[in-house]
């Protein structure tokens, strides 16, 4: 859509992180990194294990201070009660409970964070492939299926800047071709997303770079 | 697009924990069987005399009581905790506080409310005389709150940790200890006939504290248990 992202292209930066760094107990995880993320793209987040992806994505959403550094949405400094209204975090722990259903964990995930337009909790399972198991307990689905739902209430909530951590495991051939699916139309709506991935896997949506991320020295 | 108020996710919280407690009924019902099995047992071993057991009756029913709580309150975080639940509170746009608040609610009304409402029947059990029964229940309505408030913010500052079991008990014993002398005192000092409203009015103060402070100590526990 050209029309569109010569609309949004000159638009300020959603996300940008200026020496971005973080140490634990003074040992330095990663950084300084210096990205911008601009509404209607995708940045893949490349490293191998225990490079710091999880950690950097934990420190964008404000879980963790960062050590150095800073972080500005919108053009603004980022504060924690203004973050959770604009991003939303796929962490590897799938943030639902296992005793209740696909839909009353959805429901809790909205009454949390509000709902998008023009979306409903039957027609988000639909659209990640789990009609028909709208009732059925969390426990009973397997790990792809889990991950399904987590990215459901991704199509719920409404959140411009979505955080992804390892979004493709545990995910069979439909269900990776469903996540980018998922990040196309995302980034279309002027959506931007930051997604880590430990570089194994395809990575077929339009609008993407890479950000390269070492451990600290 | 729909944004949710404060009041809507406390209310999702609420719903949440009760629909989660009554999926795990069995377990749940666990302290409050604790608590009966501990009181119903005490006759058996200290023999059936009304005038020994009138006398700890209001102790044995205290003491019951407050280790059923601990037995709950480990859980109160810890499963939020694993499943990544408690970073989707934090990250919310809510109070931390108030989403905690409402869970120590639940806690409360799941592991307390019951105990107290068959406050009267134990009594009975114990042989407690008629007239502390009214003292021991104000006694449960205001010390249970402050147990379980003061017992949320310890488990917030180890739910990090594995295995704080031992640690958990070691810094919730000296907190528990002042509720319960006041408690006891206020029940004992009923049974003699001298005014009990000093003791009580102590843990009314005190939960009038805890209910503001406990919860915001709790959200800044959890933060850095998250960190």
């Amino acid at each position: 859509m050209p029309a569109m992202n010569a609309a949004i292209e000159p638009s300020a930066p959603l996300l940008e992180a200026r020496g971005l760094a973080y140490s634990r107990n003074d040992e330095p995880i990663f950084g300084p990194l210096d990205f911008a993320l601009r509404p209607g793209e995708v940045v893949l987040v490349e490293g191998d294990n225990g490079s710091g992806k999880t950690t950097l994505l934990r420190v964008l959403s404000g879980l963790l201070e960062p050590s150095e550094g800073s972080i500005e949405l919108s053009g603004e400094a980022l504060t924690v009660a203004r973050l959770s209204r604009q991003v939303a975090l796929l962490g590897h722990q799938p943030g639902m409970k296992l005793d209740l259903t696909a839909t009353e964990n959805l429901r809790f995930a909205i009454g949390l964070f509000g709902q998008k337009d023009r979306s409903s909790v039957d027609d988000a399972l639909a659209n990640v492939g789990l009609r028909g198991y709208e009732d059925v307990p969390i426990r009973q689905l397997s790990a792809g299926q889990k991950k399904r739902v987590a990215l459901a209430r991704l199509l719920l909530i409404p959140a411009a800047l979505w955080l992804l951590d390892e979004p493709f495991a545990n995910l069979d051939r439909g269900g990776i071709e469903l996540v980018n699916h998922l990040l196309d139309a995302h980034v279309a709506h002027g959506g931007a997303a930051l997604v880590t991935s430990h570089g194994a896997y395809a990575f077929t949506s339009g609008n993407s770079r890479r950000l390269p991320i070492r451990p600290a020295a | 697009m729909t944004t949710a108020t404060s009041g809507s996710a406390c209310a999702a919280v609420f719903r949440r924990d009760l629909l989660l407690v009554w999926r795990r009924r069995g377990d749940a019902l666990n302290p409050v069987l604790f608590a009966l099995m501990v009181i119903a047992l005490f006759p058996f071993a200290l023999g059936p005399e009304p005038a020994q057991l009138s006398r700890i009756a209001a102790g044995i029913v205290l003491v019951a009581i407050l280790l059923a709580g601990l037995l709950a309150l480990d859980t109160l975080f810890r499963a939020d905790y694993e499943d990544g639940t408690l970073e989707q509170l934090v990250l919310s746009p809510h109070p931390l506080s108030l989403l905690l608040a409402c869970k120590i609610a639940v806690h409360w009304l799941t592991t307390a409310l019951p105990l107290i409402v068959a406050a009267p029947l134990l009594a009975e059990m114990l042989h407690l005389p008629r007239h502390v029964l009214p003292v021991l229940i104000a006694v449960l309505a205001l010390g249970t709150p402050l147990l379980s408030l003061i017992g949320a913010v310890c488990v917030a500052l180890t739910v990090g940790m594995r295995r704080s079991g031992m640690l958990l008990a070691l810094l919730i014993l000296p907190l528990y200890v002042p509720v319960l002398i006041f408690a006891a005192g206020a029940c004992n000092a009923a049974a003699i006939g001298l005014p009990f409203a000093s003791p009580l009015l102590w843990l009314g103060a005190a939960l009038a504290l805890s209910l503001v402070l406990a919860p915001m100590a709790c959200a800044a526990a959890l933060r850095i248990s998250l960190s």
